[in-house]
């Protein structure tokens, strides 16, 4: 086996591994189902539920992203404004950082009372738990453009417009996109709270309604759902982070 | 009048308590002069360069470039560093156009005479001889073909003046040796005014019309020699006892200021 064929199976081992040890060690210690199911279990559950699952995970999915797709817009614009002046970036940071330190699970009673259930709380609260990261990778990308390259373009009668556009945005994209990877993740964690607080769909509030009737092994299931759209997702914007930026990985492409 | 004028020119760096990196420095570069400055690390050499491009301005004093009297960062100056700086995610032509996108005298046209702007760095890349490595990316090159990238980048747009601050002082010694030659050739060519800060004592010799030694900070110019030795000059001149002896006399100079 070559060692690239390793690496490509190495995640699917360690997964089949992770759910093995997890099956084993429930029947070995005899945990009850409503503490904790076997996998097998959680899977029958999916199964048994999977047209529920998937409605309600398609819910999710497309509230994820219409959130994510705000931060990114967001995120990025004002990324771009912290980064390219001192000013900004000395006004607008420590209301950045105060702001992200607000658990998210906080705003979500207000965002209903402002909003209604249903899906603009979750919208909301996966944006306003995804865009911090894209602001601080844009900004750090773009403020940490070497004085030398700064002081040849000024030389040559470059406007802050044009080092902004031809060197700032373009070195800040490998920090961009990197950000994209966690963004997403988060953007999930973000609306499966606000659905699990108040919502009338989605995974969340699957997950919370077979908890309250204690049908375990199918929150187990909504978990697992959401893990595994998590890790689609991130591979998609990995995916997408190698193709535009990759000036950046050098020979590792 | 000078192409470039410093005046007693002082610059002192972050309010009236700071360092005082520059003091009544003055001194006189012709057009088409090859000037080298060099000194014991940290003596405001690049300042004083900085002070020339406009990117600093001084504290007291003045500096005219081409007679007028240096207000603000100045238009097309070309001017290369230590570090390369090419940008990554460009080709090595397209990082040597850069200049040319946006330039005020360039930016306009730049579209419509692409053509001819690529013939243009074309010929500078094979002077260096970096024309077959166009299509590169910068990772692709060596730190010596980096260097000679960002000697044309910094000379595509046809500058009357070239800053150089110790452009090659992170080069192998064989490969600076090299490029020594390579900025020789391009200045008896296109004889353009340079500045070169540097710490090689060789290198300024080598090079230079004029070497001026700059005094421990604050920095002052403290002696100034005239290099005759004919152009062009190779690397065996500065083997001969002619070379060698002004190499020792700016030596001297410069210990002396060390134990000062």
């Amino acid at each position: 086996m070559t060692d690239a064929t390793k690496q490509r199976l190495a995640p699917w081992i360690a997964t089949a591994a992770l759910f093995l040890v997890w099956e084993l060690a429930c029947r070995v210690f005899g945990v009850p189902e409503f503490i904790l199911p076997t996998p097998s279990a959680s899977f029958a559950a999916l199964f048994e539920f999977f047209d529920a699952v998937m409605f309600n995970a398609s819910f999710t999915l497309w509230v994820t992203l219409v959130g994510f797709a705000i931060a990114v817009v967001f995120g990025l614009a004002l990324g771009v404004l912290v980064g390219a002046s001192a000013l900004t970036y000395a006004a607008l940071y420590p209301i950045l950082i105060g702001f992200n330190a607000i658990p998210k699970v906080a705003i979500v009673p207000i965002l209903v009372i402002w909003f209604g259930i249903g899906a603009v709380p979750a919208i909301l609260t996966a944006f306003l738990i995804s865009f911090f990261p894209i602001v601080v990778n844009v900004a750090t990308g773009i403020a940490t453009l070497e004085p030398e390259l700064k002081d040849v373009l000024r030389s040559l009668g470059a406007r802050p417009m044009d080092i902004l556009l031809k060197v700032g945005l373009p070195r800040s994209m490998p920090y961009f996109f990197a950000s994209l990877k966690v963004a997403v993740t988060l953007a999930f964690v973000g609306s499966i709270i606000s659905e699990t607080i108040a919502g009338n769909r989605g995974i969340g509030y699957l997950m919370m309604q077979a908890s309250s009737s204690f049908r375990v092994p199918l929150v187990f299931a909504g978990l697992i759902v959401v893990a595994v759209m998590g890790v689609g997702m991130y591979a998609v914007f990995a995916y997408i982070e190698r193709r535009m930026t990759g000036w950046a990985f050098r020979g590792q492409a | 009048m000078s192409f470039i004028g410093i005046e007693d020119v002082s610059l002192r760096y972050g309010g009236a308590d700071g360092t005082l990196a520059v003091q009544d420095c003055t001194l006189a570069i012709e057009r088409g002069e090859f000037v080298a400055l060099v000194g014991p690390s940290g003596c405001g050499k690049s300042t004083l360069l900085k002070m020339v491009s406009g990117l600093e301005l001084p504290s007291a004093g003045s500096v005219y470039l081409d007679g007028h009297e240096v207000a603000g960062p100045q238009h097309g100056i070309g001017i290369a560093f230590q570090n390369a700086t090419l940008l990554p995610w460009r080709t090595t032509l397209d990082n040597v156009l850069l200049p040319l996108e946006v330039s005020r005298e360039y930016r306009a046209s730049f579209r419509r005479n692409r053509a001819e702007h690529v013939e243009r760095a074309r010929g500078l890349l094979r002077t260096v001889g970096l024309d077959e490595f166009r299509e590169h990316a910068p990772y692709q090159l060596s730190g010596g073909m980096q260097q000679r990238a960002n000697l044309c980048r910094a000379l595509i747009h046809e500058p009357d003046l070239l800053l150089l601050d110790e452009p090659f002082a992170a080069l192998d010694a064989f490969t600076r040796e090299e490029l020594w030659g390579v900025l020789q050739q391009l200045f008896m060519d296109r004889r353009f005014t340079v500045i070169l800060v540097t710490h090689d004592l060789r290198e300024s010799v080598y090079l230079a019309d004029t070497v001026h030694v700059v005094s421990k900070r604050p920095g002052r110019i403290v002696k100034s020699r005239r290099i005759e030795l004919p152009r062009p000059r190779t690397l065996e001149m500065t083997f001969e006892p002619g070379f060698v002896d002004i190499v020792h006399e700016l030596r001297d100079a410069i210990s002396e200021i060390r134990a000062s």
